[in-house]
């Protein structure tokens, strides 16, 4: 940043300038981070907390500097810095943990704030910037190697025995449940991040893919949770004949809420996608008699396989447990649940895929790059785009639907903006319609959001990891999709 | 008829929060042509510093009202615009020049993190904040209707056409507004021609800002709640102003914000207060599809 302005870096310069930051940092926080408000009863009182203020400028100040220190060739004395204070925070919060109540105001003294959250959040910052340090440390050292030999360190293996692997893999999905170590709960996560995946799948058609931003993704699960559970409920509809009927329903939504906001440019879809979301839910709270309101809908049927049903034996045969021979459990049926949202999760991926290959799916990575250039060549922008929306709303629908018939209870909670944002988090790591990216960043993810101490920060996490990424990455942090065309045309060209 | 009349005085300072909003955002999009989705932040995090502010004065002794109002105001402002000042220097001046999606992107996950970063320090729950400014004078008393209008009410209508003016005169007088209006018509010939177009972008943020405070402030005397999560439906509220009013246009910003608290207030009133939002979503839809220009905007030109 520096060198572009041709003054020169010396530790004075880098001593003013991280002045300069902390500064910055003291004035933002000065109000947020120096009181609190409390409600005590029905007046409002505040906590005076200003140390935590210095506390923040001076570790602003501290990073600034260190990250300096780097420009000017002291990239070891600044890692060290870095994690001192790391080690340092990381003792003080334990020992502060593990004394007894009585004695603890003593250990308390040896944190920086009183807000325990700031402490952890400061030693998190220190240990990413200490790997940041380092990683810059040892880039500057390879990059001149690296520039000579030219030498792109690539992974490929014999085509055949890459298929042997994918068939390995896919056999090892497909038995997962059945093995002694898969137990009920980490069957439910996975299946769980089954779920994620395909709807970041789905949404990558539209954000990766086309390059529309849908904020609102969620609403199309939700529409399609609720119409798989309405349809049971009030009318007696299959499983299977309610599936297609959500996946239409969301794409008729998708088709409705896009036609009038694809016609113009881009951000609007944003906003307007944003709103929808809020919308949906907000009549799902509010429309008592048709959805239930925010207790949401219980006891949704489950899906029947060939006509047999998932229950305990009455003796009639009608149930898979005595058509098949096996013992009745409860087990069955979330195994089966399993399967099945493991082979929607296949067929979405074939469907992807082969989409990309089509015209239609050439033209949204065309709309994508340019569109100008698609509208002088005589594409409609506008009907692409609203396929590529229709088509991820149709998918979420899909998605919608199997989440309601196995978890057998919605409620509007489960389809928060929250959740938009969390696929939004996973498409853009996965890196924009790269499909093994996206199940990578979906399992990272769906990891990082079951650990249920960290509550509190894993959304500001995905604020950070999304506008970093974008900085930093921005075709993706996992990996990076170029258009389809081109592999195309590297392997056996266009036809 | 007298419902009627207080409900519109009651939409028209709701609108004038909204309108205040929105001339953030419409110039953020006029200069640089990106939805700033974290402006709804802005304004939430504007409430709370006027709010701890306020707590701040009264700690210290300083309770006649008009004083205490006067110091909440500049200290909000000063310290909000410091962060619309920042979001743009560390989230979308990087991002000049990337790929169209890319400063959405950022923009959305600061506006989550900021949220988030609320919610932090001040924990979820709703604060709810004493009224400070109360009492009423009647605007018109007959047999059958009175009709009065709250000291607030005055207050938040007249601070707005104050600020109004005091904008109007910036951006036509002034040499900052001139170089803003130069670099919204073309930033390129601007830069060819001497102006430092980073700092008019910057200070296009802080100007965003400090009308987002002031929002802020208003709507934390006008309804006296303030919670992280309240920045997000406001912000798409006043969104939805900017493009009824026509997006890029600042007096079509302040026109669009009062309009859409008027439509939202009468809603309110006459049809159901749960689905008050969806009025002005529906506003916002069907503005796009009618007349996406807006009531004041100019047609967008598309150039290579």
């Amino acid at each position: 940043m520096n060198i572009n302005t041709g003054k020169s870096i010396n530790l004075k310069h880098i001593f003013f300038q991280s002045l300069g930051v902390a500064f910055l940092g003291a004035v933002l926080g000065s109000l947020l981070i120096g009181f609190k408000l409390q409600s005590r009863g029905i007046s409002l009182e505040l906590d005076w907390r200003l140390s935590q203020v210095l506390a923040v400028a001076f570790f602003v100040f501290l990073g600034r500097f260190c990250l300096g220190l780097q420009q000017i060739k002291l990239g070891l004395l600044s890692i060290f810095v870095t994690i001192a204070v790391c080690a340092y925070m990381i003792t003080a919060i334990l020992l502060s943990v593990q004394t007894p109540e009585s004695s603890k105001a003593g250990n308390h003294l040896l944190l920086p704030y009183s807000d325990m959250k700031l402490n952890w959040m400061t030693s998190v910052i220190y240990l990413g910037l200490f790997l940041y340090l380092i990683y810059r440390f040892f880039k500057k050292r390879t990059v001149l190697d690296s520039r000579i030999q030219n030498k792109k360190w690539k992974f490929r293996l014999n085509k055949n025995i890459q298929m042997i692997l994918i068939i390995a893999f896919l056999l090892l999905l497909i038995s997962a449940p059945f093995l002694q170590i898969i137990d009920r709960r980490i069957l439910n996560i996975l299946t769980q991040i089954l779920l994620y995946i395909v709807l970041g799948w789905g949404l990558s058609i539209v954000v990766g893919l086309a390059g529309l931003l849908d904020l609102g993704y969620v609403a199309f699960y939700a529409v399609g949770a609720y119409a798989y559970a309405l349809l049971s409920l009030h009318f007696d509809f299959s499983f299977w004949l309610s599936l297609p009927l959500a996946g239409l329903l969301a794409a008729a939504l998708g088709i409705i809420l896009g036609f009038p906001v694809l016609r113009l440019r881009g951000d609007y879809l944003a906003i307007v996608t944003l709103g929808f979301g809020e919308i949906i839910r907000m009549v799902l709270v509010n429309w008592y008699e048709f959805t239930g309101g925010p207790n949401g809908i219980n006891q949704i049927p489950k899906p029947a396989l060939f006509g047999y049903l998932f229950d305990e034996p009455k003796g009639n045969g009608n149930t898979v447990s005595e058509w098949l021979g096996i013992e009745y459990s409860s087990e069955t049926f979330y195994i089966f649940m399993y399967l099945l949202v493991l082979s929607m999760a296949f067929g979405v991926f074939w469907f992807i895929r082969k989409l990309r290959r089509l015209p239609i799916g050439r033209a949204w990575e065309a709309i994508r790059e340019d569109e100008i250039a698609c509208r002088a060549l005589g594409l409609n922008p506008t009907n692409i785009k609203l396929t590529a929306f229709a088509t991820g709303a149709m998918i979420a629908g899909f998605a919608g639907a199997f989440f309601a018939a196995y978890q057998g209870f919605i409620s509007p909670e489960s389809f928060t903006f929250v959740e938009s944002i969390t696929i939004l988090a996973i498409v853009v790591l996965g890196g924009m319609g790269n499909l093994f990216g996206i199940a990578l960043a979906a399992i990272l993810l769906i990891f990082m959001l079951e650990l249920r101490d960290l509550e509190m920060f894993r959304m500001l996490a995905l604020g950070v990891l999304q506008v970093f990424v974008m900085i930093w990455r921005p075709h993706g942090l996992i990996s990076r999709r170029s258009p389809t065309v081109y592999r195309l045309m590297s392997t056996k060209g266009v036809s | 008829m007298g419902y009627f009349l207080e409900q519109l005085i009651n939409g028209l300072s709701l609108g004038s929060i909204y309108g205040l909003i929105a001339i953030g955002y419409t110039m953020v999009y006029g200069i640089i042509g990106m939805v700033n989705f974290a402006h709804g932040e802005v304004f939430m995090i504007g409430a709370f510093h006027a709010v701890i502010a306020y707590l701040v004065l009264q700690a210290l002794g300083i309770t006649l009202l008009p004083v205490a109002l006067i110091i909440v105001l500049v200290v909000t402002i000063f310290l909000t615009s410091a962060y619309g000042w920042t979001i743009e220097k560390i989230a979308y001046r990087p991002l000049r020049g990337s790929f169209r999606l890319a400063p959405l992107i950022s923009a959305i996950g600061m506006s989550v993190l900021l949220q988030n970063y609320v919610q932090l320090l001040q924990e979820a729950r709703p604060k709810s904040v004493p009224s400070l400014i109360q009492g009423n004078i009647s605007l018109i008393e007959s047999e059958d209707f009175s009709v009065s209008i709250s000291y607030l009410r005055l207050f938040i209508i007249i601070a707005t056409v104050v600020l109004m003016v005091f904008f109007t005169m910036l951006i036509t007088k002034t040499a900052l507004g001139r170089s803003q209006r130069a670099c919204e018509q073309d930033m390129k010939m601007a830069t060819l021609l001497g102006i430092n177009v980073d700092r008019v972008i910057s200070l296009t943020f802080v100007i965003g800002a400090s009308l987002a405070a002031v929002a802020g402030l208003m709507f934390m005397l006008f309804y006296g709640v303030v919670d992280f999560y309240m920045g997000f439906i406001a912000g798409v509220k006043a969104f939805s102003a900017a493009v009824l009013g026509g997006i890029g246009s600042l007096p079509g910003a302040m026109l669009g914000g009062i309009l859409l608290g008027v439509i939202e207030s009468l809603f309110s009133a006459y049809f159901s207060v749960e689905y008050k939002d969806l009025a002005a979503f529906s506003v916002l839809v069907l503005v796009l599809i009618f007349r996406p220009t807006g009531l004041l905007g100019k047609p967008e030109v598309e150039k290579v």
